[in-house]
């Protein structure tokens, strides 16, 4: 009997098959961009070596744009034009950024996301993003003199739905096939459990430049499961950047009332914020219009100053703990990421509070995008399928704003994704037809308090008394953490769906109209690219139909095999064309034409891999 | 195991109220290394769409299984007594008055230690509460009394919120 060169699902396909796939770390002062190369993650260096691209970009006339360190070292000099720390901004509206008058920009108040007026035009903070995404994609395309088939993105975990759907929008509009955004500690705990081999509860405390995660995973033989997830998506380094900054001002009695004052006393306080690091002192000194600012700081004085923010941190610990029902003393370990990290006070504060010295034996700046380099390649296809899986949470409720303006919690923080619940809800009127559907995120009990993702109608509803109808509002948690609902009249099958989107996120049109008016994407590229696109989801639909044949064919009638048959022919035929529209046709029929196949075929698996194991039970 | 099987049944666990939360633990993860999307990243857009339906099944009983009062709930309605929280909110009138006193003690508490005190209480009292459902539902098989006792718990437990919430605010 010949034997069928097939590779398994899940196995690794040929070399010469392999995907391109990479981890990006969208940071809030770097970014980073990784890739599995050998088997090994590996951080991608630019032309000059460097793997740190300073999360700046400055706007020019014309339309040119200066990304990373040239955009970073004109940051004091044209401050309004030169956008540092834009993840702050990320689906976050004007009156969500706290001390904005301290920041040099100029900032336009529009509904949704604030945006931000350069000299070369208004900026939403997702394009700004797009931008350094670009840069990083460009950096992996000529490593590899090749095409991305998509990259994973980090987020951080505390990060609520409208800021995770700013950074997928970022990356679209950036050309990137978004595999995953996967949460920063838990990109962290899997490059530092792969590396180490640990099983058992481990703490991840991510302090960024601008957020702030701590995360508890328990690993277990390759699977990454997050307990619990807290953190403060707007408490970072820049923070202790200010409070310096702010109290030498105060010292010095001089005041940064210019955009480039502003920015250069926050230049000047990172710098010495950097120093106090490994120096017991340090002198804060930049020039402003005032006069020459010029103030000694102990390391003593700037942790008395900053001990807030570090308690801030203490407290979500503690509240992190409570959530997962676990003690101090069940944490076997302590990772530290991010490059906050690095002040000694930090790793003091955390030791103590978890009684055990924090592991730091990874660059704290690089850690995430190779965990998200090991993931990605684990979602290409191309690592073997037993090697990592993540189990990740939602790190803040979800629900729906019912009668009084109270929050009835849908989905609770922590729950595993991809999830989902539906809840009963009724008219409360006679003869009521629609009913106004409210989506919110957060703990609090107050509409008011909470975040507003979405509001959509149901219309239609025949008129019924107060209380006789039926309608079935279903929330969905993809892998992704974001969230779509739908709501249906039971009695009627009146219906309407949402991706939750419009409230804070972009909506599909200002998508559109970046992506035509980008730099990165002409339509011509972006053609060119769908079809590239729908020509290998065709040939992986082919690959992987053709091997399930092999391997489960016997659960099949000869009728159903011809159907099949059929259907791969049809794809086979057409996947060399030009008409992408085509082609995904096909690759729709085909994959709603092995459905009921597959669901077999995972019955099977199940019952192949549990069998034995569970033989001794009940 | 299907997709249609009820929660006992897909997790391979005992059909009562007792459960090894570890064993729990164990079955969910177990179970998901099989089923996630993820083990099929390779293969086209059928098996995504299935392990995506395995996937968010499995998440959905393992939420509802490791949390006592959502899986009493469960079982209770599995053996044909429906909770309806919404509508059945007749309690009795011991249970009221002790529900007022807490709330009045939540109100009036103004120390950090007036509530660890309150919260300490509420822990004793589900202990107690849970042991006596468990009993009901496991040697007495009364699932009617069990549902009443799930309609009150629900209120101990949304009190137990308020108090965390109390706790958090206060910087615990």
């Amino acid at each position: 009997m010949a034997l069928l060169q097939i590779s398994e699902p899940g196995g690794s396909p040929d070399p010469h098959q392999r995907r391109i796939a990479v981890g990006i770390d969208l940071g809030t002062t770097h970014s980073l961009v990784a890739a599995v190369r050998n088997g090994v993650a590996e951080c991608l260096p630019d032309d000059a070596g460097r793997v740190i691209l300073p999360s700046a970009v400055r706007y020019l006339e014309q339309g040119r744009r200066q990304i990373g360190h040239d955009a970073l070292a004109e940051a004091a000099t044209d401050p309004r034009n030169t956008i540092v720390s834009v993840k702050r901004f990320m689906g976050r509206g004007l009156s969500d950024i706290v001390q904005r008058e301290k920041l040099p920009y100029d900032f336009v108040d529009e509904p949704g996301m604030v945006k931000l007026r350069t000299v070369d035009g208004i900026k939403s903070p997702v394009e700004v993003s797009a931008e350094i995404l670009a840069t990083l994609r460009y950096r992996a395309e000529d490593t590899f003199a090749d095409d991305l088939f998509g990259a994973v993105i980090t987020v951080p975990a505390y990060f609520d739905d409208a800021q995770r759907q700013a950074t997928k929008d970022a990356a679209q509009l950036a050309g990137l096939n978004v595999l995953r955004l996967i949460n920063e500690p838990t990109a962290a705990a899997i490059a530092y459990g792969l590396e180490n081999g640990s099983e058992g509860l481990y703490a991840v405390y991510d302090l960024g430049g601008g957020t702030f995660d701590i995360s508890l995973l328990r690993l277990t033989q390759g699977v990454f499961e997050v307990v619990a997830t807290g953190g403060d998506s707007a408490l970072g380094g820049d923070d202790f950047d200010r409070l310096l900054a702010d109290s030498a001002l105060a010292r010095s009695g001089l005041q940064a009332t210019t955009p480039q004052d502003k920015r250069a006393v926050l230049v000047a306080a990172r710098a010495a914020k950097e120093k106090l690091s490994a120096s017991d002192h340090a002198t804060l000194a930049c020039p402003l219009s005032g006069g020459e600012l010029s103030v000694r700081v102990t390391r003593d004085e700037f942790e008395s100053i900053t001990q807030d923010l570090v308690a801030r941190t203490v407290g979500a610990l503690r509240k992190v703990l409570r959530d997962a029902k676990a003690a101090k003393e069940d944490v076997q370990g302590v990772v530290m990421v991010g490059g906050s990290t690095r002040m000694p006070k930090v790793q003091t504060v955390v030791g103590e509070f978890f009684g055990k010295t924090p592991l730091t034996n990874l660059n704290p700046d690089e850690v995430v995008a190779l965990g998200a380099a090991i993931q990605a390649n684990v979602l290409a296809g191309n690592a073997g399928a037993d090697e990592l899986l993540l189990l990740d949470v939602i790190p803040l409720s979800l629900g729906l704003e019912t009668m009084g303006g109270l929050v009835e919690r849908i989905i609770p923080r922590n729950s595993t994704i991809p999830t989902a619940r539906a809840q009963d809800f009724t008219t409360f009127k006679d003869g009521q037809t629609a009913l106004s559907i409210h989506v919110v995120q957060g703990e609090r009990e107050l509409v008011s308090d909470c975040r507003s993702l979405a509001r959509f109608e149901l219309r239609g509803i025949p008129p019924m008394v107060a209380g006789a109808a039926r309608i079935r509002v279903s929330f969905q948690v993809d892998a992704d953490g974001l969230l779509a609902v739908s709501a249906r009249e039971e009695g009627s099958g009146v219906e309407a769906a949402i991706n939750v989107k419009p409230s804070y996120g972009l909506s599909d049109g200002e998508v559109a109209r970046m992506l035509t008016e980008s730099f990165s994407t002409a339509e011509a590229d972006m053609r060119a690219r769908s079809l590239r696109e729908s020509r290998v989801e065709a040939e992986r639909m082919l690959l992987a139909t053709r091997a399930a044949l092999a391997a489960d064919g016997d659960l099949l009638s000869a009728d159903e095999q011809t159907d099949i048959q059929a259907l791969l022919s049809a794809l086979d035929t057409l996947q060399h064309s030009e008409d992408h529209a085509a082609i995904d046709t096909a690759v729709e029929a085909l994959a709603k034409g092995t459905e009921a196949f597959a669901a077999e075929r995972m019955n099977r698996g199940i019952r192949l891999a549990l069998a034995g194991r569970r033989v001794e039970e009940v | 195991m299907k997709l249609d099987d009820d929660d006992f049944t897909l997790l391979g666990l005992p059909l009562r109220f007792a459960q090894d939360r570890a064993l729990i633990d164990t079955r969910w993860r177990e179970l998901q290394a099989q089923v996630h999307p993820d083990r099929f990243a390779a293969d086209g857009a059928a098996s995504q769409r299935v392990a995506m339906q395995w996937a968010v099944r499995v998440n959905v009983a393992y939420q509802r299984m490791k949390d006592p009062l959502k899986r009493a709930a469960y079982l209770c309605e599995l053996k044909g007594a429906a909770i309806n929280a919404e509508s059945n909110t007749a309690m009795p009138s011991g249970f009221l008055v002790q529900q007022m006193e807490w709330r009045e003690a939540l109100d009036d508490a103004a120390a950090l230690s007036d509530v660890e005190a309150l919260a300490d209480a509420v822990t004793k009292h589900r202990e107690l509460a849970f042991a006596k459902l468990q009993a009901t539902l496991d040697q007495q098989g009364d699932i009617h009394s069990a549902a009443q006792q799930v309609r009150a718990l629900m209120f101990v437990e949304r009190f137990a919120d308020d108090v965390d919430q109390r706790l958090e605010a206060l910087g615990q």
